[in-house]
Order: C-alpha cells, then sequence, then structure tokens
C-alpha cells in the first residue's frame, strides 16, 4: 500500500511540471500582451517607451525557457509575482481566500455524502415504490438543475419571502447553508443514482447469493456485502465531483457574493490580470489532482484488484 | 425492467421529444416566432408585469423578456451544436490517427489527453477565456478545448478495436492509403457510436455555456442569452423574481430534455447496469 502510494505520488512530479508548462505557453499564446494589461490596469499611458520599460519590469524581454524557468522556480517558493492591479502579492490574496472556498467546499461535500447515502440505499431497498421513485425523480431533475438558478431560487423562498438565511455573504453557519447546498445539490443528485444502480448491480451477484444461502442475515448482507462493494464505483465517481464543484463553487460564491478565490479569480478575468489568473488554475488543479490522488488511494483500498494488479498503471 | 418503468420511461419520452422539436423550433425560426425584437430598449416599459403585448413582462431595460428567451434557444443551442461539432470533427482526426498509427505518436497524443484530463474542466475553461477573450466565439472556443480529449481517447479505443478486422485488413492489402481506409471504413462506424455519446452531453455543455455566460465570461450582454438574462435580473429578485425564474426555467427544460433520451441510450449502451436507471 505504501509502495503505491509512494508511486503515484512520484507520478505527480511530472505531471505538475508539464501541467505549469502547460499554463505558462498558454498564457503567451494568447494574442494579449502581458506589458499592455500591465500598463493598461496601472494607468500607465501605453507609450513606446513605457511599453519597452514594462516588458524590461517584467522580464518579457528575456527568452521564453528563462521566464519559465524563473516563475517555476518562483512558484516553488509560493511566490506568485504581484497583482497588476493593486501591485500586492497574488499568493497572499489567494490564500487569504482559499480558506473561505474550501470551507464552502467542505460543507458541501458533507452535505453530499450524509444526504446521498442514505437516500441511495433508500431508493435501492425500496425499488419501484414510491420512496424509489421519489428520489429517482429529484435525482433526474436535480441533475439539469443549474446551480445559478437553484441558487436564486433557494434566495428568493428563504431569504427574500421567509427571510430565514440570509441571502448573501460569509458570516455565521446559517450563512453558509444556502451556497453549500447549491454547491452540493447536482453532486448529491448524481451520487444519490449512483449509489442505487450500484447496490441494485451488487445485490445480483453471486457472491451475495452465497452469503444468502449460508444463512446469512440479510441487515448484514445490505449492510457489509453489498454497501462495501457498490462503494468502488461510487469513490471513482468522488474525483469527478470534486472537479465539477471547484468550478461550481466560483458560480456559487458569484452568486452568494461568497469571498472565495474564484470570486476574486473572475475579477481577475475582467482585469486580465495574469499573474492572478495563473495562480488561480495553478492551484485549483492542484487540488483537483491532489483529491484525485486521495481518492485513487482510498480505491486501492478498497479494491485489492487494483492495489496488486495491473490496474495502477491505468 | 418492469412494464411499468417502461411505461414510464416512454411517457418521459413524450416529453424530451415535443420539447427538444419546440427549442429546435424556436431556434430555427426566432425572427418569425418572437412577438418583439429581443434588443428593443424601451425605458417606458421597463419591468412591467406581463400583459397581452409583452406576454412576460419586460426587462430592466424593457425588453420583451419572451422574444429574448425564444431568441436565448437560437444563442444556447446553436452554440453547443458548433461545441460538438468541433468536439467530434478534431476528436475524431487525433483518436484515429493515434488509434491507427500507433506507437509513438498514439503515445505522444494520448499523453495530451491525458494533460487536458488533468484539469477540472470549468476552470481550464474560465483560464483559457482570460486568455482568450470574452465573447461567444471564445467560449465555444475554450469549451470544446476542454471536452475533446475525453471523445478523443474514446475513439481511439474503438478505432484499436476496429483496425484489426478482416475487412480493414483486406483493404490494406489491396494498398488503400491509410487517410482512405480512415475515412471509408473506420469513421462511420466510429462516428455512428460517438454521436450518440454526444447527445448525452449535450445538457451538460448547455450548463457551460450558461453558467459561463452567467459569470459573465462567456456570451456577452445584449446578446439574448438564457444565462445573461438571470445575471441581469439578479438585482431584481426582490421586486421582480420572474425574471430569473423564467430563463432558468428554459435552461432547466432544456437540459432536461436532451438528459431524458441521453439517459436511455446510456441505459441501452451499458448492460453492466441491472436497471434502466432514471
Amino acid at each position: 500500500m505504501i509502495k503505491f502510494i509512494a508511486r503515484r505520488l512520484l507520478l505527480l512530479i511530472p505531471l505538475l511540471f508539464v501541467i505549469s508548462v502547460l499554463i505558462f505557453v498558454i498564457l503567451r499564446l494568447g494574442e494579449n500582451d502581458p506589458a499592455m494589461s500591465y500598463l493598461r490596469l496601472s494607468q500607465i499611458p501605453a507609450t513606446d517607451e513605457a511599453l519597452a520599460l514594462a516588458r524590461e519590469e517584467l522580464g518579457l524581454n528575456r527568452p521564453l525557457v528563462v521566464q519559465y524557468s524563473d516563475w517555476a522556480w518562483k512558484v516553488l517558493h509560493l511566490d506568485f509575482g504581484r497583482s497588476y492591479v493593486t501591485g500586492a502579492p497574488v499568493s497572499d490574496r489567494l490564500l487569504f481566500y482559499l480558506p473561505n472556498t474550501l470551507y464552502l467546499g467542505t460543507v458541501s461535500l458533507g452535505i453530499v455524502l450524509v444526504l446521498s447515502f442514505p437516500l441511495g440505499i433508500l431508493s435501492a431497498l425500496k425499488k419501484d415504490r414510491w420512496p424509489d421513485h421519489l428520489t429517482r425523480a429529484i435525482a433526474f431533475a436535480g441533475v439539469s438543475t443549474p446551480s445559478f438558478w437553484l441558487g436564486f431560487l433557494l434566495v428568493y423562498v428563504f431569504a427574500v419571502k421567509l427571510k430565514w438565511l440570509p441571502p448573501m455573504g460569509m458570516g455565521g453557519p446559517r450563512h453558509v447553508i444556502m451556497p453549500a447546498f447549491t454547491l452540493a445539490f447536482m453532486s448529491l443528485c448524481i451520487n444519490m443514482r449512483l449509489i442505487r444502480s450500484s447496490m441494485l448491480e451488487q445485490m445480483n451477484t453471486r457472491s451475495v447469493l452465497y452469503a444468502r444461502s449460508r444463512g446469512v442475515k440479510e441487515k448484514w448482507i445490505t449492510g457489509y456485502h453489498v454497501l462495501k462493494n457498490s462503494m468502488i464505483p461510487v469513490v471513482t465517481a468522488m474525483g469527478m465531483h470534486i472537479g465539477e464543484m471547484l468550478g461550481g463553487a466560483v458560480v456559487v460564491e458569484i452568486i452568494f457574493a461568497w469571498p472565495g478565490v474564484g470570486r476574486y479569480a473572475v475579477s481577475a478575468i475582467y482585469n486580465r490580470d495574469f499573474p492572478v489568473m495563473q495562480c488561480f488554475i495553478l492551484m485549483m488543479t492542484l487540488l483537483f489532482v491532489l483529491c484525485n490522488l486521495a481518492v485513487d488511494i482510498l480505491y486501492a483500498w478498497l479494491d485489492p484488484r487494483i492495489r496488486y494488479g495491473t490496474g495502477a498503471e491505468q | 425492467m418492469t412494464f411499468i418503468q417502461n411505461m414510464a420511461k416512454k411517457k418521459l419520452l413524450w416529453f424530451a421529444i415535443p420539447t427538444i422539436m419546440m427549442l429546435l423550433g424556436m431556434a430555427l425560426f426566432a425572427p418569425w416566432v418572437a412577438p418583439h425584437n429581443p434588443n428593443e430598449v424601451n425605458l417606458e416599459l421597463r419591468l412591467m408585469p406581463s400583459s397581452s403585448s409583452h406576454l412576460l413582462g419586460t426587462d430592466h431595460l424593457g425588453r420583451d423578456t419572451l422574444s429574448r428567451l425564444i431568441w436565448g434557444a437560437r444563442t444556447s443551442l446553436g452554440s453547443v451544436f458548433v461545441i460538438v461539432t468541433l468536439v467530434l470533427v478534431f476528436s475524431l482526426f487525433v483518436g484515429s490517427i493515434a488509434g491507427y498509427r500507433g506507437g509513438a505518436l498514439d503515445s505522444f497524443l494520448m499523453r495530451v489527453c491525458e494533460i487536458f484530463l488533468t484539469f477540472p474542466t470549468f476552470i481550464l475553461a474560465m483560464f483559457l477565456i482570460g486568455v482568450l477573450g470574452m465573447g461567444m466565439i471564445n467560449v465555444i472556443l475554450a469549451i470544446f478545448l476542454t471536452h475533446w480529449a475525453w471523445y478523443a481517447r474514446i475513439i481511439r479505443g474503438l478505432v484499436l478495436s476496429l483496425k484489426n478486422r478482416d475487412y480493414i485488413l483486406a483493404s490494406k492489402v489491396c494498398g488503400t492509403p491509410a487517410w482512405k481506409i480512415i475515412f471509408r471504413h473506420l469513421t462511420p462506424p466510429v462516428l455512428a457510436q460517438i454521436i450518440v455519446l454526444a447527445t448525452l452531453d449535450i445538457g451538460h455543455m448547455m450548463l457551460h455555456v450558461s453558467g459561463l455566460s452567467f459569470l459573465g465570461l462567456g456570451i456577452q450582454a445584449p446578446t439574448p442569452e438564457w444565462g445573461v438574462m438571470i445575471s441581469d435580473a439578479r438585482q431584481y429578485i426582490w421586486t421582480q423574481p420572474e425574471l430569473i425564474l423564467y430563463p432558468g426555467l428554459m435552461i432547466f427544460i432544456g437540459v432536461l430534455a436532451f438528459n431524458i433520451p441521453g439517459d436511455m441510450i446510456r441505459d441501452s449502451l451499458d448492460p453492466t447496469l441491472v436497471e434502466g436507471d432514471l
């Protein structure tokens, strides 16, 4: 197991290298000139001398390889440069907002896990009866609901009409309920359906038949044999949910004026504040890759075939 | 599958197909169906409730909401159609070359796909828009660039499974050039399967387009687009919540209508699922 984890961690290094090169190249490939954006945002008139000076200052005159290695070296020391808009170090701002985003994301992930398991299991156990029909209908509708619409519907009902919850901003625990639920809803619905179909599939396997014929109690069969094996696809899908949630968090932060990294990044994109954008995508991708790694490890722990078999090379 | 479930699914199709037809009709015939010009600003008629001349009322610039919703179908479906076409053409190109040629080119192309797949899609799309600039063409490009890799991988797999079939080998022996084999003999069967997969994704892509537009990064303001309409209407949530309700309902119904047949296709393709899972 330790070997497996070590190998996966080592594989991260070339992956992150390529990702950082790609991000760097994409930014340079764009038809926009970072020096121009810099001047525009610092409100310096874009004369030829000013441009040349800005290029000098930002180090844009040097060969790309030098620029990249310089940038990468600084990134390794968590120095992402200064924002073109405020002149403040980018990493300070982003690290300042990151806990808020993580807080929102963790609560949402919690909601997904806490609600999708009982509902999915209920749906599988009561197959074709009304609880099953109800959860499936909700799940199917939920997969098609845009979060930026659901968020406003919730605001309208619970903040405007009922006045139970604050409509926006961050504060006490009551502030996080609506944003977290909005963010969780789609993953929750996907997960519910997945748990249901995965459990139904497992119930038909021969191992369950064998357990039944051995006289194992039905509760133990569903609670242990079926549930444990049906977790495997659910865990795999978790990695995908985290990716969707990182993107969804941006939208939710905008709806609820939640002071997270996504909201900061969107304003950076409006302003073409390249250092901030660079830092944002690198941070989110790293987070995504690490979450997927955690999922893979969990997956290998659940399914020994992956740990020892050829699956690890996939 | 029980009889009742069968019937329930058919019933859903009775909802999905007419809805898709209606949306397509709205998209194709928007100029004739819409009662007003969607961009006609009339400040005297701002934020009107529904009336006989403006069935769903007007927005903060006095534009007719119904007309904007109808034109929104054109924007939304049109951009998704272009994205799907781009994704299919490009991934078919990359996937069949990788699968057919094999070797170093194949492993290189597949590594490229893997790199694209390591990014969270929505975030990468945001970043690309940040670099390329906002607007419809760049949104289409960004969503295309974030989705092709997945398809290219599947197509490569399909090509690999087909390329040693007898009919391919026979035409190779006859001296048919590689491009002709790919184009004539490999593309048709692969395309048939991959189009099915693409229909599963239409709803998802619609959500991406309107999500980015809602953030103000996608399709830009005067263009009637559902995500933009919700973003425009957000400050009127206290007084005119229906301005948020209607465009969201359009997105919801549209995505739902495309997801229903998509889901059925998935069920029929995936024999490992015990039940049709709706």
